[in-house]
């Protein structure tokens, strides 16, 4: 019975942070249907007046849909690129003995680490020298070097999480290494590929210093920059700018809740030992 | 064994070569860089070597110094808080009660999105003398009157940490999570048997068994960080001023506004050096162990 107040006590700090965490969702979302006069005019919790004009103008206007094709071709392109690449090392650094595997194991996960804007420069003068810049391979290219490592990083570790004995079995069936990955392993591998592509695919999305730094203009730009660039004529179009936060939210919000109990696990995996 | 090494290193040399391309030989590149004086501005001034001269140049540069010091201000501050709560919220999640799934589903969705999104939801709430914040913060008697936020740099801070808090405990609270999971639910049992509350419990069992995860997540933490750019670069852009100027932001500002890649370039060297010392720290320092055992 002593514990009571303890309960309460918790549930009121849970409810409180679970509030905290909503609550500049729900306020963009108010704001995203409100005329731009009355946003900061006595902010009120409940929306007064509904309109659809600030999606309308994101669209017609600002042509939100080119960053928006912009961040899928390069996300995409990243994603499905690094999970080709990453599955076949993945499987190698789970599943083959060799030399040498703790130390890629340790280059990985240092390359994880590594601030991205300590190669800006380099990268910026490479891809201005081969006239890439601005262009889809010239931000497809700059993101591997954190999509690769991290790709490689999570399907290892849960690769490793997938029981052998099937393979083992087949290995004293005669079966060749070949065979066990393709026929075995990669079927039951296929839901960690998914994930880790979720997740790749959710850091290219979001990504943000590299595609300010080599694109020129809004032909170019990923969703994160042309949100961030978003200027109006005499002040900042904020009923715009949310309204397009609730567009670049959405996909990620919706994958996030339809697999979260699998992006949980993957992105611990690797990070926590167990 | 030694198809097996064979074949092992053939699948690994796709990945290691797309890295050890794009990544670790510009990572070179900058060093060389940063050697060199190059003003893309001054392109007559050609490209000479200078030898350590930027680096003497960051020395005496009082705002990379200040960038430096914002930079550790913020890191220190949000990584304390998001500790806290996320401590906290592993320790709620990993309780069976109703309602758990919409408490994990709830913080998952600030990891997920894009940084400049979130930074533009607290600019936006923070945002003018009537914006929601001064008024909620007024309306429960917090603030005796609205306040700028962003026009001075005490205050511009509360709004950048507020974000970053709001963004990253999840991920914080995930990693402290699989930690407590591995605890083996025995040791409260028979500290439960012997009468110890939850509080010795927590202090004697948890925590003391929960470092290891503590000191990863402070790893991935302070490297995080340390080269934080988007959030203070769409919250404040580093003002007033530059009172709030990461030293990624005055690395980028260095480069690619200023166009002075040979200084540019040894910035991010120093970043990297810092980074890099860090985590060495950290791994040799803490005994962290990163990437759980072989198998």
């Amino acid at each position: 019975m002593t514990l009571r107040p303890q309960r309460w006590a918790f549930g009121a700090a849970l409810a409180l942070l679970v509030l905290f965490t909503l609550f500049p969702f729900y306020w963009a979302m108010v704001a995203s249907f409100t005329p731009d006069a009355a946003l900061f005019r006595e902010p009120s919790l409940w929306p007064r007046t509904i309109i659809l004009d600030h999606y309308r103008a994101l669209f017609v206007e600002r042509d939100f849909l080119t960053p928006i094709r912009n961040s899928l071709v390069v996300a995409g392109t990243t994603t499905v690129f690094c999970l080709v690449v990453g599955t076949l090392a993945a499987y190698a650094l789970a599943r083959l003995d060799f030399k040498g595997k703790p130390a890629i194991m340790a280059f990985i996960l240092a390359v994880t680490m590594f601030p991205q804007i300590s190669i800006v420069s380099p990268l910026y003068l490479l891809l201005r020298s081969l006239r890439l810049i601005d262009t889809y391979p010239g931000l497809i290219m700059p993101y591997m070097t954190f999509a690769m490592p991290l790709t490689v990083w999570i399907l290892t570790g849960s690769i490793r999480q997938i029981p052998r004995d099937l393979e083992e079995a087949a290995h004293v069936d005669g079966a060749s290494r070949r065979q066990s990955f393709t026929k075995i392993l990669l079927p039951l591998a296929v839901p960690s590929i998914a994930t880790t592509g979720i997740l790749t695919f959710i850091y290219c999305w979001n990504e943000f210093l590299f595609a300010l730094s080599f694109t020129l203009g809004p032909e170019r730009q990923t969703v994160p920059v042309a949100i961030a660039l978003f200027r109006g004529q005499y002040q900042v179009p904020w009923g715009q700018i949310l309204a397009a936060a609730v567009v670049a939210t959405a996909p990620v919000a919706v994958m996030v809740l339809g697999f979260q109990r699998r992006i949980v696990q993957g992105l611990t995996a690797g990070a926590v030992k167990g | 064994m030694k198809y097996e090494a064979r074949l092992g290193w053939m699948l690994v040399a796709p990945a290691i070569g797309v890295i050890g391309l794009i990544a670790i030989f510009p990572l070179g590149w900058t060093l060389w860089e940063s050697l060199h004086m190059h003003e893309l501005r001054m392109p007559w001034l050609g490209n000479p070597f200078i030898g350590l001269g930027n680096y003497a140049e960051i020395a005496g540069d009082p705002r990379f110094w200040a960038a430096l010091g914002h930079t550790a201000f913020f890191t220190v501050t949000s990584i304390s808080l998001e500790l806290v709560i996320g401590l906290f919220l592993a320790l709620a999640m990993n309780r069976a009660y109703r309602g758990r799934g919409l408490v994990r589903a709830a913080i998952l969705v600030p990891w997920a999105i894009p940084t400049v999104v979130a930074a533009l939801l607290w600019r936006f709430m923070f945002e003018s003398e009537s914006g929601i914040a001064n008024a909620i913060l007024v309306d429960v008697g917090i603030l005796d009157q609205p306040i700028v936020w962003f026009i001075e740099t005490a205050t511009a801070w509360v709004p950048v940490i507020l974000a970053d808090v709001w963004k990253t405990t999840p991920f914080v609270a995930l990693l402290l999570l699989a930690g407590l999971q591995n605890i083996d639910l025995s040791l409260y049992e028979a500290a439960a048997v012997d009468g110890a509350n939850g509080w010795w419990q927590l202090r004697h069992i948890t925590l003391p068994l929960l470092k290891p995860a503590i000191l990863v997540t402070l790893i991935f933490r302070t490297l995080d960080g340390f080269r934080v750019f988007d959030l203070i670069y769409v919250l404040t852009g580093g003002g007033p001023g530059t009172s709030t100027e990461p030293v990624a932001l005055y690395t980028f500002n260095a480069l690619l506004q200023n166009l002075r890649f040979g200084y540019g370039s040894a910035l991010s060297v120093v970043i990297f050096a810092i980074t890099f010392g860090l985590a060495m720290l950290y791994v040799k320092g803490l005994g962290v162990r990163l990437g759980g055992e072989e198998r």
